[in-house]
Parts: C-alpha cells; sequence; structure tokens
C-alpha cells in the first residue's frame, strides 16, 4: 500500500526530474546547450565504430565536416576523407586507392561490378589514440588526449612545427593555412559534449559511421565490437586507435 | 584543383601532398652537424693532445659558435606561430624530443662553447683590452667581464676549467647532434626516419662535416693571410676526416643493407623512390661524388706519397665534395622522408620557393650568415698565435 506521504514524495520526485529533464531539453533546443546539465569528461570515453560494408562513397561525410568544422576547401586539408580501394585478385599488398578531393564530391564510377575484382570505400579520420604519436610529440603539450578520450588541439597555444604531422601515421592532422597551426579532426567536440552526434554520424544516410561511447554500458558499439570482425587501422602502429572498422579489408592501410 | 596535385604520383592520404618541413629543416641538422664535428675536432687537441692539430683549435671553437648561434634561426623562420616558439622553454612536454632541443643547445651553447672561449681568450682578451683604444677598448673590457688577472697562477686556473669543460663538452657535442638524429629516428610513422641507427649516423657525418669544414677554413683562411698551411696539421686532419668518414659510411651502408635484406612492408615504396625521385640526390650526389669520391681521394693520400701541394688540392677538393655529400644526405633524410606516403601507395614533390619564407634564397641567406658571424668573431677573436692583433681582412675575403 501507498500512503500518502509515499505518494507525495514519489510524485514531488518525479515531477522535478521530468523538470529538469525538460529544462536541460529546451535548452538544447534554444541552441544553448552549455546551459543544459554538465557535461563530465570522466564519464565518457568517445570512440567511432565504420562499417565498412554500409559505406556507399556518397562523399555526406567530407562535406558536413568541412562545412561544420569550417576545414579549408582545397584538396589537401581533411578532417574526415574517404577512400575507394580497388583489389585484383588476392593482390591485397598493392591496392589500387583514390580519393577524389577526398571524396567531396562523391566518386565518380571507375569500376565495374562483375569484373572479378573487389571495391569498398574506406572512411578515415583521427583515430583519438590512446597513445597518441601525436600527443608524445607536441613540444609544447599544444595537442592533448582529454580525459574523455578525444585528442584535441589547442589552437591558441599550437606553435606550428608540425612535429604532430609528421608523428601521426594515418595522415590525419594538416597545418591549417588561415591560422598556421594544426588542425585535425575533433570528433566534433562541441557537438558530442552537449548531448549531439558527429557532423558526419548525423548526415551518414546509411549509418556506417558512428560515434559512440565506450564507458556508457547502454551503448550499441559493445554489440558493435562483440558480433563483428574488428580491426583498427595499422595495428602494428600500437597507438591504441579508437577508430573500430568492421569489415576492414587487408588491403587498407 | 591546385597544381600541387600534379606533383602526385600513385596515392598519396590527401592531408600528405603538401610537405611540412622544407629546405630550413634541412639546414638544421646540417648546421647542427657542423658545430658538433667542429667541436670535436677541436677537443681532440685539447683533450686527446693532438699537437698537429693545434692551429685549427681556436679556429674550429670559433666555426663552431658561429654556427651555432645560427642553428635555431631556420627553425624559428619555419615555425608557423614564431611569436610562441618561447612556450618551448616556458611550457616544455617532457615527452617530447623537440621540446628539449632548447635545453641541449642553451646547455651547448652557453655551459659548454662560450664558456670555452672566454677562457680560452681571457688573456687575449685583457690584453687586447689594454692596449686597442676608442669603442672597442669597452667592448673588450665588457667580454673580459671584469676579470683581468692574467698571473700565471689564474692562467693555470683557466686552463684547468677549459680541460674540464673540453671534457664535458665531447659528450655534449655528441648529445647535440646525437639528439637532432633522434628528432628524426623516433618517428615510428615513418620508415625512412625510424631506425636506431639514425642518432648515431647523424653523429658520425656531423663529425664528417665538421672537420671537413674547419680543415677548409683552415686552408683558405691561411691562404688569404698569407700563412703558410702547416702540412702536420691538414695530413692529420685528413687522415681523422678519412677514419671518420669510413665508420660513417659503414654505418650507412649497414643501414642500407639491413632494409635491403629485411625488405619490410615499406621496402619496395622507398626502394622505388631511391630510383627515382631521390636518384639524383641520394646516389649521385649523396653516395657517389659526396662519398665515394672523397673517400676515394682520402685513401690515395694515404696510400701514394703525393707532393704537398697535390695533396693540399686533394684535401681540398676531398673536403668541398664531403660537405656537399653530407648536405645531400641531410636533404635526403628531411626531404625524401616526406616524398613517399605512409599509405606506402604514391609519392608527392617537394617545389622549393625562391624568395619565399621557406624558400631557397632565406636557405642561402642562412647559410651565409655563419660566415659573417664567423669573420667578425675572428676580427675580434684572431685565432692566429703568432699575432696578437693580424688585420683578418682574408678572413673576411674567406667569409
Amino acid at each position: 500500500m501507498t500512503d500518502r506521504r509515499q505518494f507525495l514524495e514519489s510524485s514531488t520526485k518525479l515531477l522535478l526530474l521530468t523538470g529538469a529533464a525538460a529544462l536541460g531539453w529546451d535548452h538544447l533546443q534554444a541552441g544553448e546547450p552549455e546551459k543544459a546539465p554538465n557535461y563530465h569528461t570522466a564519464d565518457h570515453w568517445w570512440a567511432m565504430a565504420i562499417d565498412i560494408e554500409q559505406c556507399i562513397g556518397c562523399g555526406n561525410c567530407v562535406r558536413a565536416c568541412k562545412t561544420e568544422n569550417d576545414v579549408p576547401k582545397e584538396p589537401y586539408y581533411f578532417r574526415t576523407w574517404v577512400e575507394r580501394y580497388h583489389v585484383e585478385g588476392g593482390d591485397i599488398e598493392r591496392p589500387q586507392v583514390d580519393s577524389p578531393n577526398g571524396g567531396y564530391d562523391g566518386f565518380p564510377e571507375k569500376y565495374h561490378a562483375g569484373d572479378g575484382s573487389k571495391n569498398f570505400f574506406v572512411p578515415k579520420l583521427c583515430n583519438h589514440c590512446a597513445h597518441s604519436p601525436c600527443v608524445q610529440v607536441c613540444p609544447v603539450g599544444a595537442t592533448f588526449e582529454a580525459a574523455d578520450g578525444v585528442v584535441l588541439v589547442d589552437k591558441s597555444y599550437c606553435l606550428g612545427c608540425r612535429y604532430c604531422v609528421q608523428a601521426c601515421p594515418y595522415g590525419c592532422r594538416y597545418i591549417d593555412p588561415r591560422t598556421n597551426t594544426v588542425d585535425k579532426c575533433s570528433l566534433c567536440y562541441h557537438r558530442i559534449t552537449k548531448g549531439l552526434t558527429t557532423a558526419c554520424c548525423e548526415t551518414c544516410p546509411t549509418g556506417a559511421r558512428t560515434l559512440a561511447d565506450l564507458k556508457n554500458p547502454k551503448d550499441p558499439i559493445h554489440e558493435f565490437l562483440r558480433k563483428n570482425k574488428i580491426q583498427v587501422l595499422k595495428p602494428q602502429m600500437a597507438t591504441g586507435a579508437k577508430v573500430y572498422y568492421a569489415g576492414l579489408d587487408g588491403s587498407v592501410r | 584543383m591546385d597544381s600541387l596535385l600534379h606533383g602526385v604520383e600513385g596515392f598519396m592520404y590527401p592531408n600528405e601532398i603538401e610537405l611540412q618541413w622544407s629546405v630550413l629543416i634541412v639546414l638544421y641538422p646540417f648546421i647542427t652537424g657542423l658545430v658538433a664535428g667542429a667541436f670535436i675536432l677541436a677537443s681532440l687537441e685539447r683533450v686527446f693532445r693532438v699537437e698537429a692539430v693545434k692551429p685549427t683549435y681556436r679556429l674550429a671553437l670559433l666555426s663552431a659558435l658561429a654556427f651555432l648561434i645560427v642553428a635555431p634561426l631556420p627553425l624559428q623562420l619555419h615555425l608557423g606561430r614564431p611569436e610562441r616558439s618561447l612556450e618551448m622553454y616556458l611550457t616544455p612536454h617532457t615527452s617530447s624530443a623537440m621540446a628539449m632541443f632548447g635545453f641541449v643547445y642553451l646547455w651547448y651553447l652557453m655551459a659548454v662553447l662560450v664558456l670555452e672561449i672566454w677562457l680560452d681568450y681571457r688573456k687575449d682578451i685583457v690584453l687586447l683590452a689594454r692596449s686597442t683604444t676608442g669603442p672597442l677598448r669597452w667592448v673588450y673590457k665588457a667580454m673580459s667581464l671584469g676579470s683581468d688577472n692574467i698571473s700565471p697562477r689564474a692562467l693555470e686556473v683557466d686552463d684547468k676549467v677549459g680541460y674540464f669543460l673540453t671534457v664535458i663538452g665531447i659528450p655534449s657535442a655528441f648529445l647535440l647532434h646525437g639528439y637532432v638524429g633522434f628528432i628524426f629516428g623516433s618517428i615510428k610513422a615513418n620508415p625512412w626516419w625510424s631506425t636506431p641507427l639514425m642518432p648515431i649516423v647523424f653523429l658520425f657525418s656531423a663529425i664528417v662535416s665538421g672537420i671537413a669544414l674547419v680543415m677548409l677554413m683552415y686552408m683558405v683562411t691561411s691562404w688569404f693571410t698569407g700563412r703558410e698551411i702547416s702540412m702536420p696539421c691538414v695530413d692529420t686532419i685528413a687522415r681523422y676526416l678519412f677514419y671518420a668518414f669510413v665508420i660513417d659510411f659503414s654505418l650507412e651502408m649497414l643501414d642500407l643493407l639491413h632494409r635491403v635484406y629485411e625488405s619490410d612492408e615499406s621496402f619496395k615504396t622507398l626502394d622505388f623512390m631511391v630510383h627515382t625521385r631521390l636518384y639524383t640526390s641520394q646516389v649521385i650526389i649523396q653516395i657517389v661524388i659526396g662519398t665515394l669520391v672523397p673517400l676515394g681521394l682520402l685513401a690515395l693520400t694515404q696510400l701514394v706519397r703525393l707532393s704537398e701541394s697535390a695533396r693540399k688540392g686533394t684535401y681540398a677538393l676531398a673536403g668541398v665534395l664531403t660537405l656537399m655529400g653530407i648536405f645531400a644526405m641531410r636533404w635526403n633524410v628531411v626531404i625524401g622522408g616526406q616524398l613517399f606516403s605512409k599509405s606506402y601507395l604514391g609519392y608527392t614533390t617537394y617545389k622549393m620557393g625562391f624568395a619565399t619564407r621557406e624558400g631557397l634564397l632565406p636557405a642561402i641567406l642562412l647559410m651565409l650568415l655563419p660566415f659573417v658571424i664567423l669573420w667578425v668573431l675572428v676580427r675580434l677573436l684572431p685565432p692566429w698565435h703568432d699575432e696578437p692583433h693580424p688585420p683578418a681582412e682574408g678572413a673576411a675575403q674567406a667569409a
């Protein structure tokens, strides 16, 4: 039996909690998510899941990323890009790879089904390594691993020495010609800390890319990692890469 | 699409198309190498008592100082935000090899080189302060730092401290240039750089280039100032150059042999690069013209009894070719390491500007600057023991 006192208590709690959630949602809707309930870095461990089979090479992610993050439009500055692989027979040591304008404009048709080759797309971005070679070499600590697992750059502190660009095995960094400082994927930090997903994941029409929080027990990433054959890029580099690929071919580098 | 894309062959990761480190970063290991090598040659006389090379002792120290002053300039000019460079000293990131540059540099410049030169020249400075007139007198007074005691006892102390400094200086010189090699050798992402041999190869090539530089400077300054070249001196230096070069070449060949025999995943890509884009600078200039020819010339002087003038000519030619070869080696490491994709599937091209911030013109000016500084240093602190105040006009022209 619920007495009147208990009923009042639980009702009040429910009302208050709903109110708090509603308040948070209102702020998100109003474009002021910083006023929403606080973001705690220690509660998250960000990663990304990529399903190779799902990527159709449309370039939505590349365009969305460049727009969202104000990445220079020239064809050699990318926070994310897409590569097309063409593997003939079992020659995984010599794949033919192209990435015209980083996949920004999609891919003009080049290979035809049924010619005995294997063709697929590989979206690339910063791997937000847990043992980042780029972070290790930065002479002033302008690039760092945040407590939530995201590798970030403090543009107001970067010297522009380019050592981190040399140290990244994946080619994920570039020098922004407007600031002469380094830039790279921040996993849309301004979005994910406000409960949103990244621009690339948001615009992916097939769900090939999914933002993942490894510290959230309810995140679908856990099932993704369990059900699929998972690989990271260049595992021999032992960088602790956190972009997990399902169905990654041995020819990909 | 930009013209940069025209230089691409095969597949590069899009962000790799633009080269990150330019000719200025080639100058950096070349210049620090000259410093370390010149200092090590100077140390031979002091620590190992090789009397024959004594005529070059002070010249070697002054050359090392002139080049060391210039060493950080190409780095500074290369930085995207040069105004923030002081942060390397104020908030160094301890896991970064590059962050240590400032400290290694300052230690070597201030604690070793400047102090050693000052101790060695203190008597001369005090005497010059007494004999010179005009504003220069005040320059010497300032340089003496108020220490004008040149009694035999005081000079003996100078000598002892100087000896101690040289003993510390040798490992410091090794540290300075071994460290520069480590900056490249520790980058696991780049198979062209990543080898534990890199610091030691850099070190020996530094010794080779420094010895060649001092030998040439000695011959040129002697010639211009009308002083007779001491043949035992240049013979000894040339012999050391030959030995150091043999070790350096053996190390580089060991590295090459190891790469060829292991043939790891990067080998085909690097092999193709050496046979195409790096062929001229690596095979022709570095290995043939810059190593095998000078080694052959130096070996010739060891095996065959040549006349004095023939030896002088041979040494001069070998010295110039050696410096060319070592410069090409730095070029091939720095530029070569960026011409191929880390995907091992393609190549890009280095397009050097001329009158741009990181172009050929600033590179040439930066290479001339140490000679200008050396000219000033030689005028202020004549390295010749025979005359306390030579005009040193010849050295000016030599520079």
